[in-house]
């Protein structure tokens, strides 16, 4: 029993969340079409989520959720129903109910206590909402509808029917028959096709199915287009439409108890109302002569375009476990290869084609299962870019600057453990980027530029890689001011500091120390803790550049790999000790020839291609000494061009020992922070290789942190 | 043994009412089972599946919602007679007497405890004596 309440205490947290995010992305939409214009069915999509919310909490004895969704619930009930005039203020009660929502379900989960005073904030206000709430006049029906139709109606669907009946739309019956087995694609498919002529109000099963495997539904719809142009729409055989009559204001003003049923001729839905025709013909009055004041919740049947039936949800730490399994069967396979070439020299042939066969065989399956994993642990940047665009709403109103939010790549893809730390470092960004970046409005006016300032967030996968960015129409950076201040910080000499590059200049940002919050204005303010930000996309095994134009804007371009689950590798040698390199960061691999080394400004370089790539030593690099054991084979034989979003250096290695997949796997707490690794593996034969870290190591080794300690040792 | 049809569109939902169903040997016997549907259109193509000595579903649901399911039920030969009870919230006065006249037999209002649901299920199901 507790087990079982366990994990149903855990799908309560996670289907929370799934639902404070979905109401989230519904206000989002609501403010994007203009929240009195806005699709009807976005505002019952919020109120939906609220409302199962008010039961989750119900349910779950959160006693605060559950008070602060109930109030919530009404309002939302109201606004859908018409009875409360929808406004920016109400969207902007709205989004703070979202906040509130966030801290509640952390303090649910006993991330943090509750937040009291921002709970009664939100419920003082939500509660003057509700006391200016518009009513909405009874009104008569007026189409032919049997009362069996009504009384499966809810008082959504009857609004909504309202409405469109106010809107002067036709009514139609279309009646469809399903095959049990593909009802949902079908479905889907009549949807879709529905959507562009008007609003299906409800799906009701006829119980005439011609057979066990079939179902019949009739759907009413209400559009303005004709018969002949839903015939020509949704078109196909299981399916004939009827357009409802409209009755003659005479008779509706008698209310729909006097209606015959003769319109539908033998629907199902006459059928019942014959069997139910006492009740009904009050239940069909009923909504109409009740006080409004005394509304009702339920919850409608709008159409939602995720089927909930196919999906699952699975704990990433399931994941994690599949995929050390995937790791575990790489190992397998690196055995078998290695089986394979002791058979090499066999004299039975049949034997050695056999072993090649599994071996071959094994590779393709193993990739398949590991992209099938891979695959599932992948989740769009949607979602984060939506918490985000909320961000930017509420940050630009507080400080009365007008923002707009442009999104390209939310369908990008990538790991879901990276989508989860990835979000406070960008909330970092954009905040810094409104919060200093953007001018006032009179600045922009005076200067020229549009008084609404613009933040672009782009994202796109480049290889193994995504790269997001973000780009504001700001001030841009003073570097000259960052430089000053890093001299006074003791980062650099100022003798140092004409040798710096533009780029150098602007990557000091990054250094600790150098941005806080009190001497953010005076670099035109870019910098709350980019140190941190910065140090926490080295932790996902990414970089993080700045671009920066006085008075133009300022574009920072963050590239993460896709995932870190599992990373084909490059394994290289260095004084007999065997190192992996993620093949993600290697662009290629050439032979090295210390002919070819010239030495520029204190670095070693070469030119490739006729372009000069900077050398990197790994052995003086990491300081390693000569190995216990005789040194043998070859030294600096290959050279190995590791990249990472734009830059790229040379690292100059013994020798190349072939690629692998590997697990990449923690070096545990005490050696976490060196820099440099990202981990270990184990290779399968017994041996364990440290996983190099490339983009830390071409930062180190390139610019910032190394451009500068490298001049401070420097004797000057 | 029992076979109970539990249709809800919440997750958690039907996480909650499977726990407490599962958790009491009264309601399901030695080798009954809780049959779950995320929806109406779910329950339509699972109902054929049955018979199913009790069916425990949510009235607030996309597309078919629950009222229709009641209906569609009491006018099949196979479930009109089959037990119902419709979950429901407490101030859905309407939707419920709605689906009681529709045919279903008892509802239960959210919030419940585990408790009150089996009370509810072995009293539905002819169990309580």
């Amino acid at each position: 029993m507790t087990d079982g309440i366990d994990k149903a205490r855990e799908e309560f947290f996670s289907e929370a969340q799934e639902l404070i995010e979905m109401f989230s992305r519904n206000l989002l939409a609501l403010d994007e079409q203009g929240i009195g214009a806005a699709d009807p069915s976005i505002i019952n999509e919020a109120f939906r989520a609220v409302h199962t919310l008010k039961s989750l909490a119900g349910l779950f004895n959160a006693t605060e959720m559950g008070r602060v969704s109930h109030t919530l619930e009404d309002v939302l009930d109201r606004l859908r129903l018409g009875r409360l005039k929808a406004s920016p203020d109400v969207l902007d009660v709205l989004f703070a109910a979202v906040d509130c929502y966030g801290a509640m379900l952390a303090a649910e989960r006993g991330e943090e206590g509750l937040n009291q005073p921002q709970i009664e904030k939100l419920m003082g206000v939500l509660g003057t909402l509700g006391e200016s709430a518009v009513e909405e006049a009874p009104d008569q029906m007026a189409f032919d509808l049997e009362p069996g139709l009504l009384a499966v109606l809810t008082e959504y669907e009857e609004h909504r029917l309202k409405t469109n009946m106010d809107a002067g739309q036709a009514l139609f019956r279309i009646r469809v028959r399903f095959d049990l087995a593909t009802i949902d694609k079908a479905l889907e498919d009549v949807k879709a096709k529905a959507k562009p002529h008007g609003e299906i109000i409800t799906y009701l099963p006829t119980g005439d199915a011609p057979s066990a495997d079939a179902i019949e539904l009739d759907l009413l719809m209400a559009s303005s287009s004709s018969l002949e142009q839903l015939e020509a729409a949704l078109g196909g055989t299981d399916l004939t439409i009827t357009a409802i009559p409209r009755i003659s204001q005479a008779s509706a003003s008698t209310g729909i108890s006097s209606l015959s049923t003769h319109a539908l001729g033998t629907s199902s839905f006459a059928a019942v109302g014959e069997e139910t025709a006492g009740s009904t013909v009050a239940v069909g009055d009923n909504p109409r002569t009740e006080p409004p004041v005394n509304a009702e919740l339920n919850v409608p049947a709008v159409p939602m375009l995720r089927s909930v039936a196919d999906t699952v949800r699975v704990d990433i730490r399931k994941l994690d476990g599949l995929m050390n399994v995937v790791g575990e069967l790489a190992i397998v396979k690196s055995a078998l290869n290695r089986l394979g070439d002791r058979l090499r020299n066999t004299q039975d042939r049949e034997l050695r084609r056999e072993v090649s066969r599994i071996q071959r065989s094994f590779e393709r399956r193993l990739s398949e299962l590991q992209d099938g994993i891979l695959e599932v642990r992948m989740v769009t940047l949607g979602q984060l870019f939506d918490r985000l665009s909320r961000v930017v709403r509420q940050i630009s109103r507080d400080m009365g600057k007008e923002i707009r939010l442009v999104v390209t790549g939310a369908q990008t893809e990538i790991d879901k453990l990276l989508v989860e730390e990835l979000g406070d470092p960008l909330m970092h960004i954009i905040r810094n980027s409104i919060d200093h970046g953007i001018e006032s409005a009179e600045q922009r006016k005076a200067i020229g530029k549009p008084v609404a300032g613009t933040i672009a967030l782009n994202a796109y996968q480049k290889g193994n890689h995504v790269v997001i960015q973000i780009e504001d129409d700001g001030q841009g950076v003073n570097e000259a001011a960052v430089v000053e201040r890093a001299v006074r910080a003791g980062h650099l000499a100022a003798n140092e500091v004409e040798m710096l590059s533009r780029a150098e200049a602007l990557g000091l940002i990054f250094l600790p120390g150098l941005s806080t919050r009190e001497q953010a204005g005076e670099y035109s303010g870019r910098g709350v803790g980019m140190d941190i930000v910065k140090t926490n996309i080295n932790k996902l095994g990414g970089i993080i550049d700045i671009q920066s134009e006085y008075s133009i804007g300022t574009q920072l371009v963050i590239t993460l790999p896709i995932t870190l689950a599992i990373v084909n590798a490059l394994l290289i040698r260095l004084l007999g000790r065997t190192f992996a390199l993620p093949l993600s960061s290697v662009a290629e691999a050439l032979m090295f020839d210390e002919k070819l080394v010239r030495t520029v400004d204190g670095r070693e370089v070469m030119t490739l291609r006729g372009s000069t790539l900077v050398l990197c030593r790994l052995d003086r690099f990491f300081e390693l000494k000569e190995p216990a054991l005789p040194h043998e084979g070859p030294r600096y034989k290959s050279v190995v061009v590791a990249t990472m979003g734009a830059r790229r250096l040379g690292l100059v290695v013994d020798d190349l020992l072939g690629q692998q997949d590997i697990v990449v796997k923690g070096l545990g707490p005490t050696l976490r922070h060196v820099r440099g690794f990202a981990g270990a593996s184990e290779l399968g034969d017994q041996r364990v290789a440290l996983v190099l870290d490339a983009g830390a190591i071409i930062e180190e080794a390139l610019a910032g942190h190394d451009a500068v300690t490298t001049m401070r040792a420097r004797p000057s | 043994m029992a076979k109970i049809l539990l249709v809800d569109d919440s997750m958690s939902m039907r996480a909650f009412v499977r726990s407490a169903l599962v958790a009491n040997p009264a309601v399901l016997g030695d080798d009954g089972e809780v049959v779950e549907a995320a929806g109406g259109f779910e329950a339509l193509r699972l109902l054929p599946r049955g018979p199913y000595e009790l069916v425990i579903t949510d009235i607030n649901m996309p597309d078919v919602n629950g009222l229709e399911l009641v209906q569609f039920m009491r006018k099949s030969d196979q479930h009109k007679n089959t037990p119902i009870i419709l979950i429901s919230t407490q101030k859905a006065q309407r939707d419920k007497d709605r689906g009681l006249r529709l045919g279903a037999n008892v509802y239960i209002e959210k919030p419940f405890t585990a408790d009150a649901l089996c009370a509810e299920a072995i009293r539905q199901l002819g169990r309580d004596g």
